[in-house]
């Protein structure tokens, strides 16, 4: 498989004139992007849609909707609600469990939320400061060259720095403690909380934030601006008519790849927090290395969903962005 | 514009103190091994480590085959669609985003189930089968990088030109596209290189759960077993990285700037 096809016609083609290449011309349409396609199918598209199959099917192979089922895990799930509803009544906090699996989602959809989020808002922050800002021209390129390789320095080396920074005995924390008295762990902080990993994902999200969006920004044209103000805009209706409906598909766009990104990642989470976090990556982890939930189908479910989020948050973006298209028209 | 550049300054000194004191925090952490004085210790006691030498040593071929199969799959299908088969450019960029928003774990989960021992193309049965498809995998990950590299350093050839000339000058497929197509995007397909090799050394969740012995598993037991290690590791691998980026940067001045198309 890792053969180029156009070694056949490599030999072929020396010795063959002119018409008879034109006869070869159908297959060799195709050759050049063979590989591809045989390897993107067997390698990314067959796989998934494997699972995706699995997550409806039971052991003996049979259609059935159970597994998704099992991931909502019903009696818990009304257990929950009867909770929520209580707790609602009497105004009395029930500190109810949602299920385990319903729960890992939902802890991995907001970590990846507000670090998309916070990540997209600092890094087009950051890129309207080297772009527009008037800085001098080597705070742009270092800010761009120092992106490209804090965007790749994801992972458990992140989760070490990390822990040297704001873990018990990081750096910071003992900064913050001994200069300023402020003791962040006994005020509730934790790195391997909600809060301390989701400042850390930022670590990666700012970065691929700025790379992706400096272009979308260098976009906008002096031309428009001095238009705006000729025309008597204030600044205010310039970034609200001109900047803004500009770079609104791109920043959608990237919000929503950050967020597959926080989405999918697990090497962080995993170095930094073992197993104590429940994030769905993680549940699917234990499940594929130890089929920790005694069903290899609910597995198959558990991937489909992680699937299934990532899907609709692409659908999002696209349905937004052919609407701001129609609207830039 | 004066306001607009303090706060321009603002945001960025910000922007660079959330950056910088995670680094220097790590650095500090991996000198501290030694009680009272700061000292290299930790640094020596990894590089000494025959297992940081053997995952390291491993996850560096596994890189160097990942760039190989990235580059006989991505550089023939993007020279085919600009030279032939425009209308496939939608469907093929569409493919190589998708491991952008299919997460890595389930890509693996899929090969698992997918190239078990008794399935009909048992990767998974051997050592060389379980190399082989993590190598798959990473190639898999690196598509995204590696594709939009190859076509914007297509972008900047006259592609349709030099393959005339070029089979005017009796060439066939296999020499236009070695001696005439890749030397001319070169180092477009280096920089998506480094850029794959940067992402494959500490990658875990494949290697991991392909159970290879690869350089990202070997971090992640080190952070669970040692304290100033994983500190020092951890600069390691920013190094690593950065080295990686500076290239990419450097063969970016070489590249051909500008597109010296017909129209």
């Amino acid at each position: 498989m890792t053969d180029l096809p156009f070694s056949d016609q490599a030999v072929a083609g020396k010795t063959a004139p002119p018409a008879e290449a034109r006869s070869l011309r159908l297959p060799t349409q195709w050759l050049g992007v063979a590989p591809f396609f045989i390897f993107a199918i067997m390698f990314l598209i067959l796989p998934t849609l494997y699972l995706m199959l699995g997550a409806f099917q039971n052991d003996a192979g049979e259609f059935t909707f159970n597994n998704i089922v099992g991931i909502f895990d019903p009696p818990n799930l009304a257990n929950y609600m009867q909770c929520q509803y209580d707790s609602w009544m009497s105004w009395v906090d029930g500190n109810c469990k949602l299920p385990s699996i319903l729960a890992a989602y939902w802890i991995s959809i907001k970590i990846s939320l507000a670090s998309s989020l916070i990540g997209a808002f600092a890094g087009l922050a950051i890129a309207i400061a080297i772009v527009r800002g008037g800085l001098p021209d080597w705070i742009r390129s270092a800010t761009l060259t120092f992106s490209g390789v804090a965007s790749n320095f994801a992972g458990v080396p992140l989760a070490f720095a990390f822990l040297a920074t704001l873990g018990r005995l990081g750096l910071a924390t003992v900064i913050l403690n001994t200069v300023f008295g402020l003791n962040i762990y006994a005020h509730g902080f934790n790195i391997l909380s909600f809060w301390g990993l989701t400042l850390t994902y930022v670590y990666f999200q700012i970065p691929l934030m700025v790379v992706i969006i400096v272009p979308a920004i260098d976009g906008l044209k002096k031309e428009w601006g001095e238009a705006a103000a000729t025309l008597g805009a204030t600044m205010s209706q310039y970034w609200r008519m001109v900047v803004i409906p500009v770079i609104w598909p791109s920043f959608l766009g990237t919000v929503i790849l950050l967020f597959a990104n926080a989405f999918g990642a697990i090497a962080t989470a995993y170095a930094l927090t073992g197993s104590s976090l429940n994030i769905i990556p993680i549940v699917l982890y234990a499940q594929i290395r130890g089929d920790v939930l005694h069903n290899a189908h609910l597995g198959y479910a558990i991937a489909f969903g992680m699937i299934v989020i990532t899907g609709l948050a692409n659908v999002f973006y696209i349905w937004f962005r052919t609407r701001s298209e129609r609207w830039l028209k | 514009m004066k306001a607009g550049r303090f706060w321009a300054w603002v945001v960025f000194a910000l922007g660079a103190a959330y950056f910088f004191i995670p680094l220097i925090a790590t650095v500090e952490f991996s000198m501290r091994m030694r009680r009272g004085v700061y000292s290299l210790d930790a640094y020596k006691v990894v590089l000494g480590d025959a297992r940081f030498q053997a995952t390291f040593g491993y996850s560096v071929l596994a890189a160097i085959f990942t760039i190989i199969l990235g580059v006989l799959i991505v550089v023939p299908a993007a020279y085919w669609i600009r030279l032939r088969l425009p209308q496939l450019r939608p469907i093929v960029e569409f493919i190589t985003l998708l491991p952008l928003v299919i997460p890595a774990i389930v890509i693996v989960f899929g090969y698992i189930r997918m190239y078990g021992s008794n399935s009909p193309l048992p990767f998974l049965a051997t050592d060389t089968g379980t190399n082989a498809l993590l190598v798959i995998g990473y190639a898999t990950l690196a598509l995204p990088y590696m594709y939009r590299a190859v076509d914007t350093g297509l972008r900047t050839i006259d592609v349709r030109t030099l393959t005339e000339a070029a089979q005017i000058l009796g060439a066939g497929w296999g020499t236009i596209v070695t001696r005439v197509i890749l030397p001319n995007v070169l180092i477009a397909v280096l920089s998506g290189a480094f850029l794959t090799f940067a992402i494959v050394i500490g990658e875990f969740t494949m290697a991991s759960l392909l159970n290879r012995p690869a350089f990202g598993p070997y971090l992640q037991n080190i952070g669970a077993n040692r304290a100033y290690e994983p500190a020092a590791l951890a600069i390691i691998a920013f190094a690593i990285t950065w080295g990686c980026m500076s290239l990419i940067q450097v063969l970016s001045r070489f590249a051909p700037k500008s597109a010296n198309r017909p129209n």
